[in-house]
């Protein structure tokens, strides 16, 4: 297996704040990774580092082999190679579905207009969303919308998809759909790093599980291994309070 | 309106009656004042009025070709200062300098001054290829004046947009350039076109200032027609005409902006 993304030593403070703390992480090719922990514990911060939405302090990132946190390195050809879905959709609300979805291909990669129109199409149409082209993003339902950012992501064709949070601000009964997208991504061998409270589905997609604990990776391995015999006593206990708040 | 239809029907007839006794009884008390035939034959002679509104409305046309000009310079210019003011990043800190300095500068000054320092100075150089016109100099000064006001409309619309939509542009690879253009602006200046009406009918009210450049337009020619006939009725005819013009335009902000907090209460996001 080829590597997808290398972090090294990631350092990242907000001020007097540490977030993260000297993360290191391996991902690679067609791997989905999951990563697990309490609010604040660094998951997102970690996203968006990735995506080169955070200046890093310290530490390095390497995504195919090329280290993005070095100097003079196109940070828009990053950008436009790895994708993030955010928690709250931040679907461009003066735009319809359809312009939502072209706007990165037409100008951020440059594509032609029907190019683009055939690629958007095809991917709404693939995630049941082809009759919402027309309609904007506030006429839509909050799992349509996320939908909708998924496929936003997709169409410029990312090697690495950051999913943050997605179904976190979802009605329950909403979250499904999301899911469902994301499972079929998973099957499709796309490389993934999803932040989740979805520990369920973590144990079902992932084909690795972090625990991220006050901004360092405290425990790491296969589904089965974090969720039935957690190491760490911090893992447990971070574990049983999901249990005993139903959510797993 | 709150209520059934009895009530609102009520409430109607209680509205319409207050309002008729109140300016009622101010008509009664202005009318009845001593000085008011003095006043009436000075500001409300209906004979002067007929003869000097037509031709008030006349040179009034040169306000609404210098404000509508100016209003399209002003729109453009104001967009370029608010842009510049917005840029991130420490490269741009002169640009943003100049642009503040920029605002400072027009808003502190009294826009009549501004008006005659380039009415009769820019011209009184004598430099080639400098226009010599006042129409030309009105509509600079009040483009400068205004745009300072415009701009900082504008820069509250920028700023209002939230950072999430600046992430998600760039996470798509777009430039900051392009995160502003297809994503910030649309969004921004839908929602200041209320407060940059507002300013609108500010500058179509100062127009009237350009009158002390010496150039004839609704208030020159109010004053020519005063001072000629010893009477004021013409000014108050140009005031009817300010009115006429503003009014109209004051309802519609307010109609914009009543239509927006609809949309807000409704969930949407514009």
């Amino acid at each position: 297996m080829t590597e997808s993304v290398r972090i090294e030593g990631l350092h990242k403070s907000f001020g007097e704040l540490e977030v993260l703390k000297g993360i290191d992480l391996v991902v690679d090719s067609h791997e989905v990774v999951c990563l697990i922990g309490a609010s604040g514990s660094g998951k997102s911060t970690l996203l968006r580092c990735i995506d080169l939405l955070e200046p890093i302090d310290a530490g390095r990132i390497v995504i195919d082999g090329l280290d993005i946190t070095s100097r003079g390195v196109d940070q828009n050809a990053v950008r436009r190679r790895v994708g993030i879905v955010f928690q709250a959709f931040n679907l461009f609300p003066h735009m319809t579905v359809l312009r939502n979805v072209m706007l990165g291909p037409r100008e951020a990669l440059k594509l032609g207009r029907e190019e683009a129109e055939a690629r958007a199409l095809e991917l709404l149409g693939r995630f049941g969303l082809a009759d919402r082209r027309d309609d904007y993003p506030d006429r839509l339902s909050g799992g349509q919308q996320q939908r909708v950012a998924i496929v936003r992501a997709l169409a410029m064709r990312p090697q690495l998809l950051l999913l943050d949070e997605v179904t976190s601000a979802l009605d329950p009964e909403l979250v499904g759909e999301v899911l469902n997208v994301i499972r079929e991504l998973a099957e499709g061998g796309m490389t993934m790093l999803i932040a989740t409270h979805e520990m369920g589905f973590a144990r079902e997609v992932a084909s690795r599980v972090c625990f991220l604990d006050a901004g360092l990776i405290l425990e790491e391995g296969p589904p089965e291994e974090i969720f039935s015999h957690p190491k760490e006593p911090r893992t447990r206990q971070f574990l049983e309070r999901i249990v005993q708040a139903g959510r797993l | 309106m709150l209520g059934g239809g009895e009530t609102s029907g009520r409430n109607v007839w209680i509205a319409v009656g207050s309002t008729v006794l109140f300016f009622g009884i101010l008509t009664i008390v202005v009318v009845r004042s001593p000085g008011w035939p003095e006043i009436k034959q000075q500001f409300f002679n209906g004979q002067e009025f007929k003869e000097s509104f037509p031709l008030i409305v006349r040179k009034f046309v040169r306000n609404i070709f210098i404000f509508c000009v100016a209003e399209v310079f002003v729109l453009l210019f104001a967009l370029v200062l608010a842009v510049l003011r917005s840029l991130p990043g420490p490269v741009f800190t002169p640009l943003r300098i100049l642009s503040a300095a920029y605002t400072d500068l027009f808003r502190g000054l009294p826009t009549i001054l501004v008006i005659l320092l380039l009415g009769f100075g820019a011209p009184a150089l004598n430099l080639q290829g400098v226009p010599v016109s006042p129409y030309f100099w009105a509509i600079v000064a009040l483009t400068l004046v205004y745009s300072a006001y415009v701009a900082e409309v504008y820069r509250a619309g920028i700023q209002s947009i939230h950072p999430s939509q600046v992430a998600s542009a760039r996470s798509l690879g777009l430039t900051r350039w392009q995160s502003m253009r297809f994503v910030i602006l649309p969004q921004a200046v839908r929602r200041v076109i209320p407060p940059l009406l507002n300013d609108f009918i500010g500058l179509q009210k100062d127009s009237a200032l350009i009158f002390f450049l010496g150039l004839v337009e609704g208030l020159g020619e109010a004053n020519i027609i005063s001072s000629g006939d010893f009477n004021f009725t013409p000014y108050v005819a140009l005031s009817v005409i300010y009115i006429a013009i503003t009014i109209p335009q004051a309802r519609f902000v307010d109609r914009l902006i009543a239509r927006d907090q609809r949309r807000r209460q409704a969930g949407g996001d514009l």
